[in-house]
């Protein structure tokens, strides 16, 4: 037979493996349910099914889109080939601003509705998401 | 402009000083010559001494405003005051690398002068990885990232430093993190060295242990002085976001920490050599890890000054050179390990360490996996992904209750062996009085779930348990003593801060009035006033409690000039209960503004708490050795 320390020895590389094995598991399990996927309207556009999970939307907040009373700010997010129409009670960043980059978070009504439950803060001035960069790079 | 080429030149300089070090540790290290005086002290004064000049020479340009250097035209303005001028040297990709190397070269200064006990072919070693880094670094900068290209015609003006950055406590946010970040390369090099010498035993362990706290120490300091940053400057209301940027600098922390209680039992008991140097290897990686990371302009956030691919690949060939070489000395020399006979007892103090090190490196796994795969997916199959708060919310605050518990236990039990601890029934009557206890607060104040309030009675524990510990009066422990109670502090506030927060957030003109809880919020009026750099506007808010106590609240929006950027300086009235934090923002026009008001208990004890574990880590850094 094996030795005591052998034994032992085996039994820690047993539960290390095994901790470590449930570790990913867990991380990789929680991160399907709680990955927030980034999509711009056109994309929305063209899902084949309403996702009700929680998503992203980024792109430019089209001119004279704000529409804003004392609970809420409707806009619109518009990626220069489709549009998309935001509704939001809350806090809004310093940049928040028409024809300015911005993400909004939160859930699909249908194709064209999008009620988001936060707007994210972007630091830089000259921020735009990385898409629309592209789409202005080729016009 | 003389500055530049003094600047420029003084790196090159301590480039060519910097390879004859290298190249005469090594010729030492064959010779074996140990009674002939080396004079790499000099040498190791001159390099640093070559880098501060050049450091120097930027700021001055800085403060002179020398628009003909690139580096200050694209961060500085005329109108900045001198203060900023300053932090603005370190506010930028190129002289924040330069603080970087700065720091390398200082901390391999103090390493040499102050390690005169240990063997010289260790020192020397010791010097020769660390050469290799600064090596690096300097190359580095002077290839992708030199602050002292200059640019013709000279500009009349600079474009300015983004005012989110201009502010007193992130002045000195970077050298204060850069001083955690880069003197753990000494624990890397040095590690690396004993290793290579077969030293790695205690008396290793005593003389790196002052390195790691001095680390220690600063990262901590560091991360408080951002996320207090945050706290009243971003206005978001609250002090960490899981931000990729903020996990980054918490990753090299959480490393470090473990090696800190992995060196004790190195120290005390000549236990886990080999984990002690694959930690220091970790610690340092997911240093440069992070200055990759967030200089790159992978991740997107304030803390990204360029984006310039070619700078990010360098330093990806970098890291992977380090972990490579790193990973094949420790392969190569791991038989030099001394494999102790030691036993290792369940019911230790070595055993708990070790399961607290296993807990640690889960969490540190977590956020590593949460914060890099949106960055692999997004190379990989150009799916963008976030991964957000309720994600380590649900991996990490599970995982929090049984290290709690241990936390509250091990410290109490001795080294190598253990009786049953004695009042075993007095610990259990209490952990049962504590769950009462927290099931009666979240109770009264909502949201019960099972696992807060099971956290909650492991935080209120593990309180009791380090303050009685505190009180003591066994001054041999003192500095563990305040450290784990000032992390038993910090945890209850998080929890307390996070289940009584409240908020109310509208869009209001100027006039009119809303109900909070038991209080009306009036918008009074907008004062308009113009400074130098910038406009501002101030809302004057007055808060009515129901017993009719009046609170004005001032928060202000900020329009600078150079460059153009609206910023929201909160009013936060703080006290030892609670803080009130007024925050107000701009939307469209200037009818209405969008309004946040907060009510955060405990918050300061926040900031106090982290203070406090800080604080029990100086004392061990300071405390004179017994016997």
């Amino acid at each position: 037979m094996y030795g005591r320390k052998v034994k032992l020895r085996i039994l820690f590389l047993v539960a290390l493996i095994s901790s470590i094995i449930l570790t990913i598991f867990l991380i990789l399990k929680s991160l399907e349910e709680n990955v927030v996927y980034f999509l711009s309207p056109t994309e929305v556009k063209s899902l084949n099914e309403l996702t009700q999970d929680k998503i992203r939307i980024g792109g430019m907040v089209k001119e004279n889109s704000i529409d804003i009373s004392s609970e809420k700010i409707n806009f619109v997010i518009t990626d220069f080939n489709n549009e998309i129409n935001v509704m939001y009670s809350g806090l809004v960043p310093n940049l928040f601003q028409e024809n300015k980059g911005v993400v909004a978070e939160g859930f699909l009504e249908d194709k064209n509705y999008f009620k988001a439950e936060k707007i994210l803060a972007k630091h830089d001035e000259n921020y735009m998401p990385p898409e629309i960069k592209e789409k202005l790079g080729e016009k | 402009m003389i500055f530049n080429y003094i600047g420029n030149y003084s790196l090159i300089i301590s480039v060519i000083i910097s390879l004859t070090i290298f190249f005469l540790s090594i010729s030492n290290l064959q010779k074996i010559n140990i009674k002939k005086k080396i004079n790499l002290n000099k040498l190791n004064f001159f390099q640093f001494f070559f880098v501060l000049v050049s450091f120097f020479s930027l700021v001055v340009l800085f403060v002179l405003s020398e628009f003909s250097n690139i580096t200050v035209f694209n961060n500085s303005h005329t109108t900045k005051p001198l203060f900023y001028k300053i932090s603005g040297t370190w506010g930028n990709h190129e002289g924040s690398l330069l603080l970087w190397l700065l720091i390398l070269t200082l901390s391999l200064f103090i390493y040499f002068l102050s390690s005169k006990s240990r063997p010289i072919k260790e020192r020397l070693l010791t010097l020769i990885f660390q050469e290799v880094i600064i090596i690096g670094f300097l190359i580095f900068i002077i290839k992708t990232s030199n602050p002292f290209n200059q640019i013709f015609p000279i500009p009349k003006e600079g474009l300015g430093l983004n005012p989110i950055l201009q502010d007193p406590i992130l002045a000195i946010h970077p050298p204060v993190l850069y001083l955690g970040y880069v003197s753990t390369s000494i624990i890397f090099s040095s590690s690396l060295a004993s290793l290579v010498q077969g030293n790695v035993n205690n008396l290793w362990a005593k003389h790196i242990k002052k390195w790691i706290f001095a680390s220690w120490i600063f990262l901590t300091i560091g991360i408080l002085l951002g996320s207090i940053w945050a706290y009243y400057e971003l206005g978001w209301g609250g002090f960490w976001f899981w931000d990729p940027v903020e996990n980054i600098s918490l990753m090299p922390w959480l490393s470090l920490t473990a090696l800190l209680h992995c060196i004790l039992v190195l120290e005390k008991r000549s236990l886990l050599s080999s984990w002690t140097i694959i930690l220091s290897i970790s610690t340092f990686t997911l240093s440069v890890c992070g200055t990759f990371l967030v200089r790159s302009g992978i991740l997107n956030s304030v803390h990204t000054f360029a984006n310039d691919p070619e700078r990010g690949l360098f330093i990806l060939i970098f890291l992977f050179i380090l972990v490579f070489l790193s990973l094949v000395i420790y392969f190569l020399f791991e038989k030099n390990l001394k494999t102790n006979n030691n036993k290792f007892n369940l019911l230790t103090k070595e055993s708990s360490i070790l399961i607290n090190n296993w807990f640690i490196m889960y969490f540190l796994s977590v956020i590593l996996i949460g914060t890099i795969y949106p960055i692999f997916l997004e190379v990989l199959s150009d799916q963008k992904i976030s991964v957000g708060p309720p994600f380590f919310n649900k991996l990490l605050i599970p995982f929090l209750i049984p290290f709690l518990i241990f936390m509250s236990i091990g410290p109490n039990l001795n080294w190598i062996k253990n009786k049953i601890f004695e009042n075993k029934i007095q610990l259990i009557i209490f952990f049962i009085l504590n769950l009462i206890l927290s099931f009666f607060i979240i109770k009264i104040f909502g949201r019960i779930t099972l696992t807060f309030t099971i956290l909650l009675a492991a935080s209120f524990y593990l309180f009791y348990i380090t303050f009685k510990d505190l009180i003591k009066k066994d001054y041999k422990n003192i500095s563990q003593a305040i450290s784990h109670f000032g992390f038993s502090l910090l945890i209850l506030s998080i929890l307390m801060n996070s289940i009584l927060s409240k908020e109310i957030i509208a869009n209001l003109k100027v006039g009119e009035e809303i109900k909070f809880m038991e209080s009306t919020i009036k918008f009074k009026k907008v004062e308009n006033s113009s400074r130098s750099n910038f406009k501002s506007l101030v809302g004057f808010f007055e808060i009515n409690n129901k017993d009719d106590k009046k609170f004005l609240f001032k928060p202000e929006i900020r329009i600078y000039n150079q460059p153009q950027v609206i910023t929201s300086e909160a009013d936060i009235k703080t006290n030892f209960f609670k803080d009130k934090f007024f925050v107000i923002n701009l939307v469209k026009g200037e009818n209405y503004f969008n309004i946040r008001y907060q009510e955060k208990p405990l918050m300061i004890w926040i900031w106090l708490s982290t203070i406090l574990i800080a604080i029990g880590g100086s004392v061990s850094f300071f405390k004179r050795y017994e016997k």
